[in-house]
Order: structure tokens, then C-alpha cells, then sequence
């Protein structure tokens, strides 16, 4: 993966840059020392490493606002960073650029029970949000594995998902407002307590971002009551394809669970071994169903669901008894990577979509390039909404290894965008996926999508090298081509 | 507006583009026409006919989405929906009554204008509006260039979601021709529990209450008297007070419990009753749709903090006289009331300390030349407003002014 080559003249203006920075950070704001700034050297796509030109952690929306306007006037790059969770290098540091930590920003600001909304600072963690509300019976749905551990305004620039999200939506969909700086120093306020702002969707687009269209200051979320009851329901197969007819048919026979998760061999073994969670271990394909809701409406959908499983040849159905079994069920995917971690010294997570009815197919298509790379490869997967996670083992210390890994992964996310699926379903394109871009978009929509960033970011200094391959400076995009001299257009009808 | 265009494919939509760019020209896009009348004023040198962009064209019942050219009627997607027991569940109203003529009812407005405009129904509190259910788009830009956004998975973060930006943006930035989005199953059963008498305050209070009850409510409204008897369902039309309608939906079993839940919380505060598939059905249409309820005037769409909504109402009606009618638990507030200019600052003012926005619906077209229609921006957003479209149409070919002054 190559960065932008770090601009030496930045690089120069290191001092002076500080000396701006500590005009407006508190001192210890400001770091420069570079085994304090080790802790920042990377995200959680652990095979890439960079020393930021410094760290800088601001305390409130004005001091953003002054950095990023120093910045702006003074062309130096700004990388934003929330918990530094991310899985594919949307915080990795540029030797050229300040890392923006918004670790500070740690307060719930708001709850408001009737309008059931949490107004919270970006680098509350998401689980902290749900612990603010869950006395009074409430939760914020969107629930990223990391969420003990990642940011809420990392979940916005992210958009996470989670195993919630087939019935409760991404990040998108429970965001309802956004405080946020742009590279100029302005600060703006989109939504807010109310539904669908006026004027064009900027909420929408900044959800999903990157860093890569302002820092966000702060964060409206919609909360839902919790659930009546929840029940879960292990169904074992002897072959992807039954368990992918079975998700298929699920969805088909209209139920829409609150969770459906799948895991291959591998990952069901990895995860018994590290948890103890009682899979049944002679099944190739292990599926998870979770149903929320009032306990009529779950028992009432566990039976169908129960029936609809035997129907796709199930050889295994367990459904949880108490909320202790229903939480065992789930310890042990959502424990998927530390018990990969175990078998393996490094692993690269992967997150293509691909339509439910190609999940067959993809995992043999995975199983083959497994031997052609001589990788294993272990298989968690959001199955309700098509969202694959394969887990590529591989040892760094043997040369070749990680690049070995990197083009295996490529390999599957060509794929899932073969198959009508995306490259990316919930971690972001970062680095990661950055110069597979082409695989999806043509110039033109990449472009297009360009020309959204030069409308908050003229001089792309917020998070450059991410996200897409090539960087078209603003002025080039915005020139208009106009081919003249190509009348009268005879084909179209007119009138 | 001397000619117009149909193109019937995205080659020919592209060819109109280039040609208006070319000669400086300027189109009114126009989909099947029933939202002609929603937004600002037009001075466009052209129309951009899209009607012959129209038929679905992949439809997936089990992958939950289905794709189809911009101006296939809502009617005939909510037909072959039908058939697999599926619906559009951001339940897009039908605008005709209330903007169009006769002949704009019946659904017969299309896909991507209640795109574009980003329609909801009463069920937007609980899975979203267009926007939410709008997977991924095939367009042609002000440029003059052709391009693509999104897929046909919903689980999608592969650049910018730019699908949330065209949706909503009343085709000032690009005008597209194919769409593709969300489809959902239909409920087994539907029920509406009704509670009578409660003024409006009282009524956002219940609303708010059912909202935060683990019921799983799908649509809650408030139907101040008189509005509530101009409904067409016995109950309303024959109560006499004011009517509180809490939908909820699903499994037979569960909506007969969770009906059983609401009454019993809704019976301290009035007289509660119960309406089943049938009548729910039409009774949530006519909120969706509310044309036939408001009656004649000017009207307003206000988005607001659900519990601020009673208080603001009662401001604006200290000043002028209006139908009110709530949606979204008091979220979404319509107001039919005397076509003048004036009520503008009265309606405008009366949200600036709770936060929201206020959209006139319906106005006559030069009262709607002189008021800026939708909420307008503040400095920064205003310029960066610009510079989006700017990057969209730089040459405003493309609806120019339908949403704000120079966009």
C-alpha cells in the first residue's frame, strides 16, 4: 500500500507548527515527543505503521475550529482519529499531517427521554451511550463488535453497522443530527432533534465520510426502548449451501430477525475453542437467529423459523432457554477475532456485501483461492444482509506473507463486486480498499464524488491518501467540458 | 417553455444534458408530474420529460430490493410488490390531492420523484424515510457526464453515500434514471388503537409514551377535532373530539398483545378503540397522504422535537387560524391555513427556539416566488450549499431555483 509521499516542506515547518498549536491547546494537548505519539501509530489495521508530524488532542469545538482554520490558511494536512478502532486505516498517521485525536471529547450532553434522543461529544464509545440509557430501559441500536471500545463519532465517519443492523439499520439511519467543522473553520449544525433536515441530506453524506469532509463535534442519536424479550436459535448444517437457503428462506418468508449471523468450520472451532460457547462442532455451517420483541411474537417466529431450518437440512437446532444461554450463544461470535488471534499470529478482516442468495458461491469461490494462496481463511459473516467477513491468516514475520494475504483478500472483494456486491459493507475503504476503488466506479463517479470533497475541502488537506486512489486536484474538477458543434441530436424525441 | 424532451434511455437523457449545457439552456425535470407544484417556482427554458424512463427492471424479492427506471409509477411498484407480499415501507405518500389535479391521483407520482423529494409516510419514525431506502442510482450530472452511486446491498460504505445526497435534492444536481431500493415484507396483521378527546398537548404526551413503550409502534398521530371528522372511517367521522391513532404491526399474536398494551396505557387519558387491517389501512393513507384531511389553503410541513411540537402550535394558532394535524408523535406538523404571505414569519418564528424546519407545501406560485419555500440556511451552509451544486451544475441546467435562490 503506498501513502502520498510526505511533503518535506510540512515536514520543515514542524516547529512553527507546534508553537500554533500550543497557542491553542493546552500543553499536554500537544504531543511531539515520538514514543508518546508511538500509541497513535496506527489503527486497527495493525499491518500499517506511520509517525504523525504531531498529535494534537483539542478539548472543545472552538479550539477545533482554530486548528483546522490554521491549517486550512497554512496548507498543512489534518488526519481526524476517534478511538483509532477502524479496520482499514482511515486514522493511519501521514508524517506530514497533525493527528486530530478527539479522545477528549468524552461527555453525554443530553438525554432527553421523550423525544428519546442522547446528544453525546464524538469520542463517547458507543457501548457508553446504551449504558447511559439502559437503567431507563433504553438502547442505541447500532452495534459494532469494537463498540466497548470505538468511538460514536468514529461510528458516524465509519457508518458501523453491527449484528443489529438488518433490523435496526446502520449508523445512518440513528443519527439524527451533527456538529461539525469544516477544513475552513467554520462550524455548522445539521438536524438536530427532529427527522430529515431541510435542504440537501449533508448529514447523510458526512455519515460515512472517513474523515475525509470535517470533524465532527458532536452527535444526536436516536435510542429505542429495549425489546420485550430476546431469543436466540443455533441451527447447525452440513454444507454452506443449506445454511445460505436457510438465511434465503428466512428472509423470503418474510421475518426480518433482529440477527443473523453465519460462521464457517474454522471460525466455529476457533470460537469454541476460546469460549466455550457450546457449538456443535460435526456441522460445517453454524447460523445464529436472534428474534426481539414482545414473547408471543418471538416464540410464535422461533417455531417457523425452527420449521423453515429442518426444511433447508439442518442437522442442528438449539434455541436458548434463558437469557444466559442467549448471551452464551452470541459470546462466541462476538469473540470471532480474539479466537482467530489464537490460531494465528496476524489475520486481515475482510468486508465485502454480496447479495444472500451468492453466499454459496462466494464461500467456495473463498475456499479455493484459500489453496491457491495456501492461506487459511475463516469465515464470520452478517448473513441477514449479505455482509462477509473473512478472516485471512497469515504470519508477518514470513516474507511475503502479508502481501500473500493482501492480494487473497483483493482477490475475494473482486469477487463480491462480480457477484453485485461491494467492497465494502461496514469498516470503510481507508487505505485498505482505496486502490481497488476502480473495481466498483468508473473515473467519472469517482470524480463525481470528488467534486463533493472539493466542496468542503478545496486543498484536500483533510485525510489525503484515503479512500480514493487517485487525487484530481479541485480546480481540474471543476473545469466544464463542453462539446459544442454536436447537434441536433436527432434521436431523442422532442416536441 | 418553448419544447420539450422525453429521452427513453439513459444515452439520450445524457445527449439532452450536454445539449442544454452546450446552448445554455436550463431544464424543469418533470417525472410523471405530480409534484410539480412542491418547491419554488421554475424558470427553466425547458422541459426534461423523463416519463419515457419507465419499468421496473430487476426485482428480487428474497435479496429485498428491486431497481427501476426513475418514472415507473408508484403504483405499478406497489402492485408487483403485491404479489410477493412486500411494500415500499417508508410508505411514500401520494401527493396528488394535495399539490396536483385530478388526473395526478392514484398514485400515480413516480419512484424517483418521491426520491428526489425524499417522501415519507407515517412509518418514517420507525424505518426511515426515501433516503433510508434508497440503495444506489444510475445519473446523469449538470456536467453532462454519466455516473453511478451505490449498489443493490444495503450494507454498503464504498465512498461517499451519494445516494442520501441526490435523495431529497429535488433533481437539482443530477437527474437520474434508474434507482435502485429497499423492498419489505408486508405485516401479517395491521392495528390501530385509537384514543378519543385528548386536546393536543395531552395527545403528544400518549404518542410519546407508546413511542417509548416496547410496542414496537409504527406510526402515531394525532388528529385534532375537526380535522378528525373529515376522515372517511366511521370512528373518526362520528366522534366528535379529537382522535389519537397508534399503529402497530406484525406476527397476529404480537399486534393483539401490543394493541392490548397500548389501550390499557392510552385508557387512563380517553375512551380508546381499536381499528383493524382494513380500516387502519385507510386511515393511515389518508394521514400519509393528507390532502383530503387538511381541506383547502396554504400548507405547511413542520419538522420538530416531537414534544415541542403541541407548544408550537399553540403559538402560531395565538396568531393565525389553521388545520393542524400532528404525525411521527408529534414530529411532523401540517398546517392548513389562509393562502397570505405573512404567515411566514409567524410559522418560521415560532420554530427558532426548539430547532426544526419548516416547508411550505402549498401556496399559491407567487406567493411561493416571494417565500423561500424550504427552511432557509444559515451563512456557512448556505455557501457550502452552493458549492455542492456547483460541483453537481455548475451551469444550473438542472432545476434551477426549485430549491433555493441560485441552487
Amino acid at each position: 500500500m503506498k501513502m502520498p509521499k510526505p511533503d518535506e516542506e510540512t515536514i520543515s515547518r514542524r516547529q512553527q507548527i507546534i508553537q500554533a498549536m500550543l497557542s491553542i491547546v493546552k500543553g499536554e494537548g500537544v504531543i511531539t515527543d515520538a514514543d508518546e505519539m508511538r500509541a497513535y501509530d496506527h489503527d486497527g489495521l495493525m499491518a500499517y505503521k506511520a509517525q504523525p508530524l504531531i498529535v494534537v488532542l483539542p478539548e472543545t469545538t472552538d479550539e477545533i475550529s482554530r486548528i483546522l482554520k490554521y491549517c486550512n490558511e497554512n496548507n498543512v494536512k489534518i488526519v481526524p482519529r476517534g478511538a483509532g478502532t477502524g479496520l482499514s486505516g482511515g486514522a493511519l498517521p501521514l508524517e506530514d499531517a497533525i493527528t486530530l485525536g478527539l479522545g477528549k471529547f468524552k461527555k453525554i450532553l443530553e438525554i432527553d427521554f421523550d423525544n428519546r434522543i442522547v446528544i453525546a461529544q464524538p469520542g463517547v464509545t458507543n457501548l457508553a451511550v446504551t449504558q447511559a440509557v439502559e437503567a431507563e430501559g433504553f438502547y442505541y441500536a447500532p452495534d459494532p463488535s469494537s463498540q466497548i471500545a470505538c468511538s460514536i463519532g468514529g461510528n458516524i465517519a465509519e457508518n458501523s453497522g453491527g449484528v443489529h443492523s438488518l433490523k435496526y439499520g446502520l449508523t445512518t439511519n440513528n443519527v439524527l443530527g451533527i456538529e461539525m467543522v469544516l477544513m475552513s473553520g467554520e462550524v455548522i449544525r445539521i438536524g438536530g432533534k427532529y427527522l430529515d433536515s431541510g435542504g440537501y441530506d449533508l448529514l447523510g453524506v458526512a455519515t460515512g465520510s472517513e474523515g475525509l469532509l470535517g470533524v465532527i463535534t458532536e452527535v444526536t442519536l436516536r435510542i429505542l426502548r429495549k425489546p420485550e424479550t430476546a431469543r436466540a436459535v443455533l441451527i447447525g448444517f452440513q454444507s454452506n449451501e443449506s445454511g445460505g437457503e436457510c438465511v434465503a428462506s428466512i428472509i423470503g418468508a418474510g421475518i426480518i430477525p433482529s440477527g443473523m449471523e453465519m460462521m464457517d468450520k474454522l471460525a466455529i472451532h476457533a470460537t469454541e475453542d476460546f469460549t466455550h460457547a457450546g457449538y456443535p462442532l460435526d456441522v460445517q455451517a453454524l447460523l445464529i437467529v436472534e428474534l426481539d420483541g414482545p414473547v408471543v411474537e418471538v416464540d410464535q417466529l422461533i417455531e417457523r423459523i425452527d420449521a423453515i431450518a429442518k426444511q433447508a437440512g439442518a442437522s442442528y437446532v438449539r434455541i436458548s432457554e434463558s437469557e444466559e444461554e442467549r448471551l452464551r450463544f452470541w459470546s462466541g461470535r462476538k469473540n470471532a477475532f480474539p479466537a482467530l488471534g489464537r490460531i494465528s499470529p496476524d489475520y486481515l478482516c475482510m468486508d465485502g456485501t454480496i447479495p444472500r442468495g451468492c453466499l454459496a458461491d462466494v464461500l467456495k469461490r473463498i475456499s479455493d483461492l484459500s489453496k491457491k494462496y495456501n492461506l487459511r481463511v475463516a469465515n464470520v459473516f452478517h448473513a441477514g444482509d449479505g455482509n462477509l467477513h473473512p478472516l485471512i491468516c497469515f504470519d508477518a514475520n514470513e516474507p511475503g506473507e502479508l502481501k500473500r494475504a493482501e492480494e487473497f483478500g483483493a482477490d475475494i472483494l473482486k469477487y463480491c463486486v462480480e457477484v453485485g456486491g461491494v467492497l465494502t459493507g461496514e469498516h470503510g475503504v481507508g487505505i485498505e480498499k482505496r486502490d481497488l476503488m476502480y473495481e466498483m466506479f468508473t473515473e467519472n463517479d469517482l470524480k463525481q464524488q470528488q467534486r463533493l470533497k472539493c466542496a468542503f475541502d478545496p486543498d484536500h488537506l483533510l485525510n489525503p491518501g484515503k479512500v480514493y486512489p487517485k487525487l484530481h486536484r479541485c480546480a481540474e474538477l471543476g473545469r466544464m467540458f463542453v462539446h459544442e458543434g454536436k447537434l441536433p441530436f436527432p434521436k431523442i424525441p422532442r416536441f | 417553455m418553448s419544447k420539450s424532451w422525453r429521452p427513453e434511455n439513459i444515452d439520450q437523457l445524457l445527449e439532452a444534458v450536454s445539449w442544454a449545457v452546450a446552448k445554455g439552456e436550463s431544464f424543469n425535470i418533470r417525472g410523471r408530474g405530480s409534484k410539480q407544484n412542491f418547491g419554488r417556482p421554475i424558470f427553466a427554458s425547458h422541459n426534461l420529460d423523463l416519463s419515457g424512463l419507465k419499468g421496473i427492471t430487476t426485482y428480487e424479492p428474497r435479496e429485498l430490493f428491486m431497481t427501476a427506471d426513475v418514472a415507473t409509477s408508484i403504483a405499478e411498484i406497489k402492485a408487483t410488490l403485491r404479489q410477493n407480499n412486500q411494500q415500499l415501507a417508508f410508505e411514500p405518500p401520494d401527493m396528488g390531492v394535495l399539490l396536483g389535479s385530478e388526473e395526478d391521483r392514484d398514485e400515480n407520482g413516480s419512484i424517483g420523484g418521491a426520491i428526489a423529494c425524499n417522501l415519507a409516510g407515517p412509518r418514517r419514525i420507525q424505518v426511515g424515510a426515501a433516503r433510508d431506502h434508497f440503495l444506489g442510482f444510475n445519473a446523469v450530472s449538470g456536467r453532462g457526464e454519466v455516473f453511478k452511486s451505490g449498489g443493490t446491498v444495503v450494507k454498503n460504505v464504498t465512498g461517499f453515500d451519494l445516494s442520501k445526497l441526490l435523495a431529497g435534492s429535488f433533481g437539482t444536481l443530477a437527474v437520474m434514471s434508474r434507482v435502485t431500493f429497499k423492498v419489505m415484507p408486508v405485516a401479517e396483521k395491521i392495528r390501530t388503537v385509537l384514543c378519543f378527546g385528548l386536546d393536543d398537548v395531552q395527545a403528544v404526551k400518549v404518542l410519546a409514551m407508546a413511542l417509548g413503550s416496547s410496542n414496537e409502534v409504527s406510526a402515531a398521530a394525532h388528529l385534532p377535532y375537526p380535522i378528525a371528522s373529515r376522515s372517511k372511517i366511521q370512528y373518526l367521522l362520528n366522534s366528535g373530539t379529537g382522535v389519537t391513532a397508534i399503529r402497530v404491526e406484525g406476527p397476529s399474536k404480537s399486534v393483539e398483545h401490543r394493541c392490548k398494551s397500548l389501550r390499557g396505557l392510552s385508557s387512563k387519558f380517553g375512551a380508546t378503540e381499536e381499528l383493524h387491517s382494513h380500516n387502519s389501512t385507510l386511515l393511515w393513507r389518508e394521514i400519509a397522504n393528507v390532502g383530503e384531511l387538511l381541506g383547502d389553503g396554504q400548507v405547511w410541513r413542520l419538522s420538530v422535537p416531537p414534544m415541542d411540537s403541541a407548544g408550537i402550535v399553540r403559538n402560531i394558532l395565538n396568531s393565525v387560524k389553521a388545520n393542524v394535524l400532528y404525525d411521527w408523535g408529534g414530529g411532523l406538523v401540517w398546517l392548513a391555513i389562509e393562502d397570505t404571505e405573512i404567515n411566514t414569519e409567524i410559522i418560521r418564528g415560532a420554530i427558532k427556539t426548539s430547532g426544526g424546519h419548516a416547508t411550505l407545501v402549498r401556496a399559491k406560485p407567487s406567493i411561493r416566488q416571494r417565500v423561500p419555500v424550504f427552511e432557509p440556511l444559515s451563512g456557512a451552509l448556505s455557501e457550502l450549499t452552493l458549492r455542492i451544486k456547483n460541483g453537481f451544475d455548475p451551469n444550473k441546467v438542472l432545476n434551477p431555483g426549485r430549491l433555493y435562490e441560485g441552487v
